[in-house]
């Protein structure tokens, strides 16, 4: 059975944004404009946070691109009164669309804070509108939304390799956010394939869960090892 | 004895319907005036739908606002009438009478308000009936591990057993209406509220005992009303929510602003209606007693959920904590406590204060207050998310102001009406009182409160008949 995971490695990560930017592209993300934002309605699926660490002029930027943890044990899940974000059987916080009737009550409970919400049906006027992706429904106002994993590339990386008659293979299956980033950064994969290149990341004595107390059971690790360095006088 | 009594039981119903055949020129100016905020609820309401739910002020990370303010506190207010009037009539008080018929009537216009707010609050309005478990195609149920649909369930239960609570005692004066109207419309809206009653001594038997069941059902189902209101809260993982007090705490909470609000229809009934002869001294005595009683309760409650997060030293707890008590919601926080505790037991300790207007005055800082809990139970926990770097801000809209502010023109309204309708008194039960007392000494039914309906409805003297 496969358990979709991702990587991040923070050592490696730049913040150089360029996986927000993909993750809009690919998945039809709204944009709401300066106002809206300005009101804390951005809809980004995946953020980079910043944080500051050491007092100036020693300063320094910590990078954290966080997305929709797609926990193991999601505390969105039960919350829902109608199924609308549920488990699907290879480990994604799978959110159906049209079943959802907007509680936010999911959003509420998210300990990432990951989950966004189309406060306004979605206006893409000409020509962005030609510019959407045939393969993800534009979601209507009302409705919660997260990070997929990508799930309409999985979908075709399975259908890709069924055809070719064979299982889907490390590396078939790539993330609008991993294939954009520069510094390579982010590994995407099964968990259950031990020889995966997510699986051996996660493995790494610098891995680490967000929030891992709460026993959420993320399906997303980061690594991160680096020491703050005082820099030399 | 006999002759008296029954006279005097005469002169009572007189004066209490009475009272419906005279026209008020404040009743009608406050009905006009609580449609008109009706309006406004509905135009609010109907913009929303139109434009989508982003009109309000809620973002990312408070997916919370108003509405769901307005739901628990709408819900708390219902507390007023049923399960206070059940407890009286379970433990037999005999004050009782005069109060349970505004009471139960608060209840279920205050529930009708409080379960649209859920509804309102909804980013898909139109497809709220997902969330009722109806047979469909597709063979979905709802998801039964989530509170809001124990909600639904809590909340329609409450809403029919409230309304066949407030409708049973008030076939026997709907019955009395009937006889009294002329025939026409009237009459006839009379007669199918009173359901064929006569007054037989069967019908009587029937009466009593489904009141006696409905009072002892009732209690039950509105305790675990508002523990589920509660569990929206703490079932969830969100810091400041998640705490095993919170069932108990919001029924103590419901039942503290349910009598606030009792409180101040009594005083406006007694003094707009006239009804001192009835809504005496003595039933705010008692009431007032209750209510400060339910105070300290509340002040209890609250010292214990705040002192257990504190001694934790929980980092995200302890960072709402901090907003609560000395950040940006302190001085709602404070005010709160003042509003809620401090003035209550100031006032509310001396007979003095137990008179209606103290009473109805303390009452509405309790209003004030107990929505200021709900205001804080919900924002501060969602503006500080565990992640430092989404945290936000709220304010409303004038959207949910107009809502908030239009949804008590609309309980205003209905109230107005009913008490322009129906007797805001239950005739029947002070005529049961007044018999009850007029048996002498110990004689009356109840054994707890033998001479106490005197005291309650001092009986017109032969003068006045």
């Amino acid at each position: 059975m496969t358990r979709w995971g991702m990587a991040i490695d923070l050592d490696r990560c730049t913040g150089c944004e360029a996986c927000v930017v993909a993750c809009a592209a690919e998945n039809n993300i709204q944009t709401v404009g300066e106002e809206q934002a300005r009101e804390g309605r951005a809809m980004h699926w995946l953020r980079i946070e910043r944080y500051y660490e050491g007092d100036f002029p020693n300063v320094r930027t910590r990078f954290m691109p966080v997305l929709c943890q797609q926990c193991g044990s999601a505390p969105c899940e039960p919350v829902c009164p109608v199924y609308a974000t549920y488990h699907n059987p290879e480990g994604l916080n799978a959110m159906v669309y049209s079943r959802c009737i907007g509680t936010r009550f999911c959003a509420n409970n998210c300990p990432y804070t990951v989950r966004v919400f189309n406060w306004f049906d979605a206006e893409f006027p000409a020509p962005l509108d030609s510019q959407l992706n045939p393969d993800v429904s534009v979601r209507p106002g009302g409705v919660m939304e997260k990070c997929t994993f990508c799930v309409q590339r999985i979908v075709a990386g399975k259908d890709e390799a069924a055809q070719e008659e064979r299982e889907v293979a490390d590396g078939d299956v790539k993330t609008a956010c991993q294939q954009s980033c520069p510094t390579k950064a982010i590994a995407f994969g099964d968990l259950e394939d031990p020889d995966s290149e997510v699986s051996r990341w996660a493995e790494s004595p610098r891995a680490f869960s967000l929030l891992g107390d709460l026993d959420t059971r993320p399906g997303v690790v980061y690594l991160s090892g680096s020491e703050w360095r005082e820099p030399a006088e | 004895m006999t002759t008296e009594s029954q006279r005097s039981a005469a002169v009572l119903d007189g004066e209490l319907l009475g009272r419906l055949d005279r026209r008020r020129p404040g009743l009608l100016v406050g009905s006009l005036a609580s449609g008109a905020l009706a309006l406004v609820f509905l135009y609010c309401w109907g913009y929303q739908i139109a434009n989508g739910i982003g009109v309000t002020g809620i973002n990312r990370p408070v997916f919370w606002g108003f509405y769901i303010i307005n739901f628990v506190f709408w819900i708390g207010i219902s507390h007023a009438g049923t399960l206070i009037s059940a407890i009286l009539r379970v433990t037999k008080a005999e004050w009782r009478r005069p109060v349970t018929r505004s009471a139960e009537a608060i209840t279920l216009f205050a529930l009708a308000i409080g379960g649209l707010f859920p509804l309102i609050h909804l980013g898909r309005v139109a497809i709220f009936y997902y969330m009722i478990p109806y047979p469909n195609s597709r063979m979905l149920w709802p998801n039964f591990r989530s509170p809001l649909v124990w909600d639904i369930a809590a909340i329609t239960t409450y809403i029919i057993g409230s309304a066949l609570y407030l409708f049973l005692p008030l076939i026997p004066d709907a019955a009395v209406m009937r006889d009294r109207a002329a025939a026409g419309l009237k009459k006839r809206f009379y007669a199918v509220l009173a359901l064929g009653w006569r007054g037989t001594a069967q019908q009587w038997h029937s009466l009593e005992w489904g009141i006696r069941i409905l009072a002892v059902a009732i209690i039950p189902v509105a305790v675990s009303v508002h523990t589920i209101v509660s569990w929206d809260f703490a079932m969830t993982q969100t810091p400041g929510w998640k705490s095993t007090i919170f069932g108990p705490y919001f029924v103590v909470g419901a039942i503290f602003s349910g009598i606030a609000v009792l409180m101040i229809a009594m005083a406006l009934l007694r003094r707009g209606l006239g009804l001192g002869r009835f809504l005496t001294d003595r039933v705010f005595n008692n009431l007032g007693l209750l209510f400060v009683t339910m105070s300290l309760i509340w002040g209890y409650f609250t010292f214990a959920e705040h002192l257990t997060v504190w001694y934790s030293g929980d980092l995200f707890e302890k960072n709402v904590h901090h907003v609560l008590l000395h950040g940006d919601f302190a001085f709602p926080f404070w005010t709160m406590v003042v509003v809620n505790l401090v003035i209550p037991v100031a006032v509310l300790s001396f007979p003095r204060g137990r008179r209606p207007l103290p009473t109805a005055l303390v009452g509405c800082g309790v209003l004030v207050g107990m929505w200021l809990e709900r205001f804080l139970i919900v924002v501060p926990s969602l503006s500080t998310p565990r992640l430092a770097y989404s945290i936000g801000d709220y304010m409303p809209s004038w959207v949910e102001l107009g809502i908030m502010i239009g949804a008590i023109g609309v309980f205003a309204c209905l109230y107005f009406t009913f008490t322009q309708l129906l007797p805001i008194v239950s005739v029947w039960e002070m005529r049961e009182g007044w018999r009850h007392g007029a048996r002498g000494e110990g004689g009356a039914t109840s054994g707890a409160a033998p001479n106490s309906a005197t005291a309650a409805a001092p009986v017109p003297g032969g003068g006045a008949a």
